[in-house]
């Protein structure tokens, strides 16, 4: 495996809200960047995950990784499942970093029950961003074959920013993806790639 | 040398203990152990795994099997460990035979904890040897490690991770993917040895001093401890994860890192201090560490920035550097105003949502538990006045009955899984002493929160074999409760009218509210419902449920505050309390 030229570290946070497979998202970048040949972690907090909470997870990669918290204000990539989870998390990212965000919304239970006043202009306030990319990713994945494919429509447009190439991903959806669903999740990885590309 | 593997220190440790010729595996599931175990039972049987009932039956099989001569590997969170003490610190007076590793998981922050705990000085308290792994490789050479030194010096070790080792996948080489092999220790009976009794522990306990200064002088050697060179006369000692953190904030100090740190390379470290004008200790959470070497007499710095409470991270050790260094305070960036938080919440169709809307109905004084069910706490249910430990629903209420609380209607309320691991107890508790509460098991037969673990209610093995399904109600009456109801959690009408009924009655009563957890049974009813707009008045009563299928909708009328509400069909599972909850008719299924 050829050394890569990346000589500092490069850093990722993916957020979002339980259950929409920021895990399964998380593991296949962690894994094409080892399939890259660099050093990696990948961290999560996933408790109660499950449960309809904030969730985030930290991928880190290059030479050599410590920390695997990734310091607020560093991340070179936000990607972000859910429009308000992109705003709560927005400080993660460096100035003019990548900010991909699936454009949809997913309201708080706080907000439906009354508790917290919504959102207004949640695309207004991301639009202060200048690293900005937002993606439809539903309807993509709709379109490869199933709605439960919006995270690999994200890696495939994540996969256009970061330095693998394609094989590697290819590789990591491979190992993580049970082969009956393989197919939908290569169809929905291309047409994420085709999206930002 | 193999293909490397991207490892969590979970599934590292599950390796180590393959790798080792671990014969028994036994855990009881929590945030952040819990994939230990299931990483294991993918070996399919080669490691004799279960999950056991609580921590302390887990630890107590581990010490069988070590005594027997085997070696084995016993699994807990933090809060688990306080309950597998009792069995432990006589262990430690007996020393083990086949090689005996403690999986010990923190939680500073309290991520997935009703505490913060640094079970660190536990480990000190026990004289076990304490491991502490910084990444998932390091959790895979300490086990191994620790399954060897444990047959070495006949001493239980402890490998203590956090929720950040637990939960980060980091790259990892096990040399092999092939089983290992430990000779069995044969088992000799030696009731000198092995039965504690006064006469026979007096020399164990002299023997736990000796054993402990040999593995004083062993750790100084470690090469798990170890001085790392740097410059400039500020030097850190670091433990466990902190160390990435001194590595990646200081990268050009002095480090000693310390991996084996019970007992601590106090002698090492005596002599890296030697020419330093600051030392500084990094460890999460308390001055374990500091403390030996102050009281070795090493100047070991205080700092004034906070490091005591939380997981530490990069960002508080550069508030750290600004102190010892004298620069200014970094400025870290602000997050954005006005973002609702998104807690947890109990899933649209859980069976908890249906007692706790009536509990709170009822006026009920609720001691809660450890589970999904302690959301039921949250607003707007708000059905829960305590929560301590597994199993202190039934103590805590028997205790707020006896101080003579004017609430009539006291209920303990708690899951199958916690009721199996410590809360029969407390109901013969209340059956024996005639305490008049009401004792509520939520049985979805499954552990739920940790991400549906079997238990003795489920009817299945960790590894999938049929087993016995415990029925609680037949538990109950056998205790001697002979007011015992098994119900429905979706029939709102029964559930009160049963609730009525045990909180009145003036007598112990014990009330089961059964039904699958939605989402391990993938359960979804028949149907789902919708809300007519021309019918719904705005009243709230159905937002009250909490349920996160049931949004907000279009103002009573222009201008108004209040909300009519409409139905998710994404989320709605067609459990219908809604419906039930409505006064107005106005909510029915879809056509």
């Amino acid at each position: 495996m050829t050394p890569p030229p990346l000589t500092s570290i490069f850093n990722i946070s993916l957020v979002g809200v339980g259950g929409q497979g920021i895990l399964l998202t998380s593991d296949v970048l962690a894994l094409a960047a080892m399939h890259a040949g660099f050093d990696v972690k990948k961290s999560e907090i996933h408790g109660m995950s499950q449960r309809g909470g904030s969730v985030i997870s930290q991928v880190r990669f290059g030479p050599r990784v410590y920390s695997p918290i990734i310091p607020d204000g560093q991340s070179d990539i936000l990607v972000s499942f859910e429009r308000t989870e992109a705003l709560r998390w927005g400080h993660l990212a460096k100035p003019g970093a990548h900010i991909l965000v699936n454009d949809m919304e997913r309201v708080p239970i706080t907000v439906s029950s009354g508790q917290y006043p919504a959102v207004e202009n949640a695309v207004e306030r991301l639009a202060a961003y200048p690293g900005l990319r937002l993606l439809s990713a539903n309807p993509l994945a709709e379109q490869a074959g199933s709605i439960r494919t919006a995270n690999v429509v994200l890696v495939g447009a994540l996969s256009t920013l970061v330095p693998f190439a394609k094989a590697h991903w290819q590789t990591a959806l491979n190992e993580r993806i049970p082969e009956p669903f393989l197919d939908v999740n290569l169809r929905a990885f291309a047409l994420g790639r085709d999206a930002i590309a | 040398m193999t293909k490397r593997m991207l490892l969590s220190a979970n599934e590292a440790i599950a390796w180590a203990a393959y790798r080792s010729g671990c014969r028994v595996a036994t855990a009881y599931p929590g945030t952040p152990s819990t994939e230990i175990m299931h990483h294991v039972a993918e070996f399919k049987g080669a490691i004799n795994c279960e999950w056991s009932v609580n921590e302390k039956v887990a630890m107590e099989i581990g010490i069988g099997a070590s005594l027997a001569g085997v070696r084995a590997l016993v699994a807990m969170k933090h809060v688990g460990l306080n309950v597998a003490m009792d069995p432990l610190m006589t262990f430690t007076h007996l020393g083990a035979i086949g090689g005996m590793v403690i999986i010990n998981a923190d939680d500073p922050s309290m991520h997935s904890s009703q505490n913060e705990q640094d079970n660190r000085s536990l480990a000190k308290f026990a004289r076990a040897v304490l491991f502490e792994p910084a990444d998932s490789q390091e959790a895979f050479d300490m086990v191994c490690a620790g399954f060897d030194l444990s047959e070495q010096f006949q001493v239980p070790v402890i490998v203590r991770t956090t929720t950040r080792t637990a939960h980060t996948s980091t790259l990892v080489d096990i040399g092999s993917t092939e089983q290992g092999e430990a000779t069995p220790i044969p088992y000799v009976k030696n009731a000198q040895r092995n039965v504690a009794i006064p006469a026979f522990a007096r020399p164990m306990r002299a023997k736990v001093e000796k054993r402990t200064a040999a593995l004083r002088d062993l750790s100084e050697a470690s090469p798990f401890n170890r001085a790392e060179p740097g410059s400039g006369d500020l030097g850190f000692v670091a433990s466990g994860v902190a160390w990435q953190y001194v590595k990646e904030v200081f990268p050009d100090a002095p480090i000693f890192k310390v991996g084996l740190s019970f007992p601590p390379p106090i002698e090492a470290i005596r002599a890296f201090a030697r020419d330093l004008q600051r030392l500084v200790v990094i460890e999460e959470s308390d001055p374990v560490i500091a403390d030996q070497l102050r009281a070795a007499g090493i100047a070991v710095l205080e700092p004034k920035t906070q490091l005591r409470m939380m997981e530490l991270n990069p960002m508080r050790l550069e508030q750290l550097s600004a102190e010892l260094l004298g620069t200014p305070a970094p400025t870290p960036p602000q997050p954005e105003g006005h973002i609702p938080v998104r807690p947890p919440v109990l899933c649209s169709g859980c069976t908890h949502r249906g007692p706790f809307h009536i509990l709170s109905k009822l006026k009920t004084t609720v001691c809660g538990d450890i589970g999904c069910y302690t959301l039921g706490a949250a607003p707007p249910l708000a059905a829960m006045d305590t929560c301590i430990c597994m199993g202190a629903a039934i103590g805590t209420a028997i205790g707020m009955r006896k101080a003579g609380l004017p609430n009539p209607r006291i209920a303990a309320v708690m899951g199958d899984s916690t009721f199996f691991h410590s809360g029969m107890t407390g109901l013969l508790d209340v059956a024996y002493n005639r305490i008049p509460i009401t004792v509520m098991v939520f049985d979805n037969r499954i552990t739920a929160m940790t991400g549906h673990q079997e238990n003795p209610g489920s009817g299945q093995t960790l590894l999938g074999e049929p087993a016995t399904a415990v029925r609680i109600a037949e538990v109950a009456r056998t205790l001697g409760i002979t007011r015992v109801h098994e119900v429905d959690p979706y029939d709102l009408a029964n559930l009160e009218k049963i609730f009525t009924d045990c909180l009145d009655s003036g007598e112990p009563a014990v009330v089961v509210v059964r039904g699958p957890c939605v989402l391990h049974e993938k359960w979804a009813g028949t149907f789902i419902n919708v809300v007519d707009a021309e019918k719904c008045t705005a009243c709230g009563a159905c937002f009250r449920l909490g349920c996160p299928a049931i949004i907000r909708s279009e103002p009573k009328e222009p201008g108004s505050t209040r909300s009519k509400s409409k139905i998710d069909p994404m989320f709605c599972t067609g459990c219908n309390l809604c419906a039930q909850v409505c006064k107005f008719d106005a909510i029915s299924p879809a056509k």
